[in-house]
């Protein structure tokens, strides 16, 4: 078992609904510190849901999440965690900078912290622009940066490279890991299964369940596959959907 | 709560309107337009007289009330509300942050819409203009605060419009412009004895006449400044961290 100081996030047996459908049910997992973890599965198997438990802004129906040692959504960890949502939670009526000032503001972040994230994200040419006439790619990026401010020891992000260009992803997972190094800890969702070999450590997921835990070598071996996209396969194949797999929890 | 927060998002929100002339110029003027057109209407009667001060109450309250709400509205679809509520930033600094920004353009715009009634229009205003002006104030703060808890409530823009009748009219329609408020049956006399907006015309229409002293328009300066805090004490606490 993995000892609960040396775990960045712990989850146990979460129930979660979001409306009348149950998104998670029973999933427990844990996320090692300082190491950037995937979080890969398709479209709608609760990725968003789990982030958002791990975040604290999504209600729980039971369950219990631990983020750095502490409860998540504790008051003391909201200057400790960074999320970046799906969409770009920036102001469009804003430009770059007063987007990042004020956020850095919130935060109570050194003045400093708003160029050290611009030039992290490559963004310190367009941080005079309003960020509504910026491209998808930029906007996500801006997003990201207000999430890098204040240095928090989580980082949360939910799809960051969706829609971005293949040198501009080499970049970002490169910073990542270099955040990582620093002893950040990184949770990274993503439906596109070939970013699955750039991160330390993966979590498939499938329909509100965890199907695997484990490093990307390690996965490849106990499937006996080539790559993510076959092992995912593989684990399908060998975990059937069931309904009485769900209700046993 | 903290004041360093509460002053960066009113600052914030300012710099989002700054960035949107055309919003800044129709709040400016819309209120004034629609007085002046008013005095039109009535321009060879004594109506205008009589239902100007009211007016000057009305607009800035429809326009703060339907601004407000639909920023914050914005603020939750986009994702930033859920962004600050994942930061340490608190509900109140939120509400107070907004409340700020949306009563320094209220002080504004109700400034333009007394000149121009006033100045423009001969609205005769036998009391003190300042007294006047703060009445109109408050009384557009008052929109922007009840707009900010109509916003905390609705899910989604077609419920934001829906709360503007259903929060907005029925002031209007009880509030002594359509007929004085000692006519009205004496169940809705009491309701609107209730409502905050039946001060703000009453205190205009008391100065405007200089029928009583400032006493009694501070008394009902008083009255909307409880709702004014009730709505943002409302609001905040209505405003929830965690979301289904």
């Amino acid at each position: 078992m993995v000892n609960e100081s040396a775990s960045a996030v712990e989850v146990t047996d979460l129930h979660v609904r979001r409306g009348k459908h149950p998104v998670l049910h029973g999933l427990s997992v844990s996320v090692p510190r300082g190491v950037v973890v995937g979080l890969l599965g398709p479209s709608g198997c609760g990725k968003t849901t789990l982030l958002r438990t791990i975040v604290g802004v999504q209600v729980v129906q039971s369950g219990t999440v631990t983020v750095l040692g502490r409860e998540a959504g504790s008051a003391s960890l909201r200057h400790r965690v960074g999320y970046v949502t799906q969409d770009a939670s920036v102001y469009d009526d804003l430009t770059v900078r007063q987007n990042l000032q004020y956020f850095r503001a919130v935060l109570g972040a050194p003045r400093s912290d708003v160029e050290r994230v611009l030039s992290l994200t490559d963004l310190t040419s367009q941080a005079g622009q309003l960020v509504g006439s910026l491209s998808g790619g930029q906007r996500s990026r801006v997003s990201l940066a207000a999430a890098l401010l204040g240095s928090p020891d989580l980082l949360v992000l939910d799809e960051p490279t969706v829609g971005l260009d293949p040198l501009l992803r080499v970049e970002l997972w490169t910073l990542f890991h270099q955040l990582a190094a620093a002893g950040t800890s990184l949770i990274v969702s993503s439906h596109v299964m070939d970013e699955a070999s750039r991160c330390d450590r993966l979590l498939l997921m499938r329909d509100g369940e965890i199907l695997a835990d484990d490093t990307p070598a390690g996965l490849l071996t106990s499937t006996g596959t080539e790559d993510t996209e076959g092992a995912f396969l593989a684990l399908i194949r060998k975990h059937p959907l069931d309904s009485s797999d769900r209700s046993d929890s | 709560m903290n004041p360093q927060r509460t002053l960066a998002t009113a600052g914030r929100v300012l710099s989002q309107v700054r960035h949107d002339p055309r919003t800044i110029a129709l709040l400016l003027v819309v209120p004034s337009l629609l007085i002046g057109l008013l005095a039109w209407i009535f321009s060879d009667t004594p109506v205008f007289a009589t239902i100007g001060p009211g007016m000057i109450a009305l607009f800035p309250f429809i326009v703060m009330f339907l601004v407000t709400s639909i920023t914050t509205l914005r603020e939750r679809r986009t994702g930033t509300l859920e962004r600050l509520l994942s930061m340490p930033l608190g509900k109140g600094d939120l509400i107070l942050g907004y409340t700020l920004a949306f009563g320094l353009l209220a002080v504004a715009q109700s400034s333009v819409a007394v000149g121009f009634a006033v100045w423009v229009c001969g609205l005769e205003i036998s009391g003190s203009i300042w007294l006047l002006l703060a009445v109109a104030v408050a009384d557009a703060v008052l929109g922007t605060t009840l707009g900010l808890l109509a916003s905390a409530f609705a899910r989604t823009e077609f419920q934001v419009v829906q709360f503007m009748p259903a929060l907005v009219f029925p002031q209007i329609l009880l509030g002594g412009i359509f007929l004085p408020r000692d006519q009205l049956p004496d169940v809705l006399r009491a309701i609107s004895d209730w409502l905050p907006l039946s001060h703000a015309i009453d205190a205009l229409q008391a100065v405007a006449t200089d029928a009583q002293d400032a006493a009694y328009v501070g008394g009902e300066l008083l009255i909307i400044g409880a709702w004014i805090v009730g709505a943002v004490v409302l609001g905040s606490v209505t405003l929830r961290r965690r979301t289904p």
